[in-house]
């Protein structure tokens, strides 16, 4: 299913082309001095990350410090914002994401998302479903009702909705809403999942059965979720991006930079940057 | 004593408060606000209802007498006793369906275009301004444009002074009305649901299709009936580009000679060409046409009324 290459750019030195015979060494994403532009305003600059294979990495900071705008170069979806413009680079498996031969349809059907406010289609359960599955050429109607199922399953969600699957997706509580959202997501197989603050709108119980399956899934899928929340990026998260804002003195705007790039733990426990420990005790922000 | 009580009016008995609180100071601005709105909607309601009486005594003679008669005779302003609208109604649900089948897909085209492909450019700005720009051109130099565009240019095609260049005329004049209704429908569907379908890796069109034009369907097709009911309404271009007053003969013509050859009128028409007479009698076809073209748009914009609630999304 997963066969459409995306068009290879070949970059100097760098090892591992093949998605499929990725070893969880080699990053699933790098990026080099990444800046995105809205219009004249500069959101973020000179982000250099790595993020590795199978982890779940959590990106957190204050409003505004850009782990938003970073997280949604990973599958282009700045692509939508007319005004938006990147600089730098973002590699996928070595390819450069924003290269003129990259198709964004085909990263995105590698790269998936799950947005803040649940999103679903105001269609069936089922069709929310199978929507992505029929994009990819899949038109057998016991296969789809497999991969329905199947992902419903790994989203924790089949027990509850699976009497009614051609019921609106729009009648299911908020916090089914976005486990239906995540198994629209792996409906399509994807390599990495973007999560974006996917449990703001969600209480704490529906906030722990998404954390749950955050662990459940992470041995298949690379994870990266941008969070307001402190404890979430503890309690689910291997690494840990904190991102704050600087005020550029010229112009007094702000732009989002990233402080520090870890362990959970380390960050958590023995920050190296006194604005992350500042942050992450509460003391800003 | 202070600790107890839990305000500086303390002392106040239970009476006094009583009296406090059921109050002296009402609203009184507030209060003739809303009589001033109230006598504003009782008057227009009653402009509307006086409206309907009056058309309703007038037409009475034709109404008691010989509606059934009435409305299968066709145009004849000559005569009061055998004047009847039934050529008149059906030119105005053939121009309805010509209206229909032209704009629609135009306007819904040109909607999808400019929401969804268009960006904001500066081209598409100066496009969008200028759509709501030709929705507020007057009807008669649509007709202006029909005469010389459909009947005099396109004449072979159209066969010159028909109900296909009275058609094509109503659709120019709708057109921007529904362009920007149409527009306006898309512009509701909350970018989340796209956003959704790219997520799983949609193409734009792809979105378009499946998501973004069914979620708009009910809003589009509301304002489209909406413009249908405009169309039905419209004399004035029709009178340029050839809708007969007076006496129409039809003769042996069959449908499609009669569409593509053939003179035609709508209600409109009909009844400009009846209230053109003098006459009391003349006064009882008028009202009598004047509200079946009444009963015609209401019956329209209930079945736009009826489309929305029926297929009204959530999200």
């Amino acid at each position: 299913m997963m066969d459409t290459r995306v068009t290879v750019k070949q970059q100097d030195g760098v090892e591992g082309m093949d998605p499929n015979n990725e070893t969880t060494t080699a990053p699933v994403f790098r990026t080099r001095d990444l800046a995105v532009y809205y219009g004249d305003f500069r959101a973020v600059r000179d982000v250099n990350i790595e993020i590795r294979g199978q982890d779940i990495t959590a990106f957190i900071g204050p409003s505004g410090c850009g782990k938003s705008t970073v997280l949604r170069c990973f599958d282009r979806m700045n692509d939508l914002i007319p005004s938006a413009r990147v600089e730098g680079t973002v590699e996928y498996h070595g390819i450069d994401l924003y290269d003129k031969d990259v198709d964004a349809v085909e990263v995105r059907r590698r790269v998936g998302m799950v947005f803040q406010k649940p999103n679903p289609f105001p269609k069936s359960i089922y069709d929310n479903l199978a929507f992505g599955p029929r994009l990819n050429g899949i038109k057998k109607k016991n296969e789809l009702d497999e991969i329905v199922e199947s992902s419903l399953k790994r989203a924790a969600l089949w027990d509850e909705v699976k009497d009614r699957l051609k019921a609106s997706a729009m009648g299911l509580s908020g916090g089914q809403q976005q486990r239906l959202c995540i198994a629209r997501c792996i409906a399509v197989k994807p390599d990495v999942i973007l999560m974006d603050e996917p449990c703001s709108a969600l209480d704490p119980i529906a906030t722990a059965r998404i954390e749950d399956l955050m662990q459940e899934i992470k041995q298949d899928f690379t994870i990266i979720i941008v969070t307001h929340n402190m404890q979430q990026a503890a309690r689910v998260s291997d690494r840990t991006a904190f991102f704050t804002t600087e005020v550029n003195p010229e112009s007094d705007r702000r732009t989002g930079v990233l402080v520090e790039f870890d362990d959970t733990q380390k960050i958590f426990s023995n920050p190296g940057d006194d604005r992350t420990e500042a942050y992450v005790t509460g003391r800003f922000g | 004593m202070a600790l107890a009580t839990p305000s500086s009016h303390g002392a106040a008995t239970a009476s006094s408060l009583t009296r406090e609180l059921t109050g002296s100071k009402r609203d009184v601005r507030g209060r003739i606000v809303e009589i001033v709105l109230l006598a504003t909607l009782a008057l227009s309601l009653l402009i509307l209802v006086a409206l309907v009486v009056n058309l309703v005594q007038r037409a009475w003679p034709v109404l008691s007498n010989r509606l059934g008669d009435f409305l299968s005779s066709g145009l004849d302003a000559s005569n009061a006793a055998e004047a009847g609208v039934w050529q008149a109604i059906r030119g105005t649900l053939t121009l309805a369906v010509i209206v229909a089948i032209v704009a629609f897909p135009l306007g819904i085209a040109c909607a999808v275009f400019l929401e969804e492909y268009a960006g904001k450019s500066f081209f598409a700005r100066l496009i969008r301004i200028n759509v709501r720009n030709l929705a507020g051109v007057p009807s008669i130099v649509y007709g202006i444009l029909g005469l010389t565009i459909f009947v005099k240019f396109a004449g072979d095609i159209t066969g010159g002074r028909t109900v296909i260049s009275g058609g094509l005329a109503l659709a120019v004049l709708v057109l921007p009305v529904v362009i920007i209704t149409a527009s306006e429908a898309l512009r509701a569907v909350p970018q989340s649901i796209r956003e959704g379908a790219y997520g799983v890796g949609a193409t734009k069109w792809e979105t378009v299709r499946s998501h973004v034009l069914p979620s708009a369907a009910p809003g589009i097709l509301t304002g489209t009936v909406l413009a249908l009911s405009r169309a039905a309404g419209e004399a004035a271009p029709l009178l340029l580009v050839g809708g007969i007053t007076g006496l129409l003969r039809t003769g042996d013509q069959g449908l499609w000679e009669q569409i593509t050859k053939g003179g035609f009128t709508s209600m409109p028409v009909a009844i400009f060409s009846y209230a053109r007479q003098t006459g009391a009698d003349f006064q009882a076809v008028t009202g009598a046409a004047s509200l079946i073209l009444l009963v015609l748009v209401i019956l329209i914009n209930a079945l736009a009324i009826w489309l929305r609630n029926r297929f009204e999304k959530r999200w």
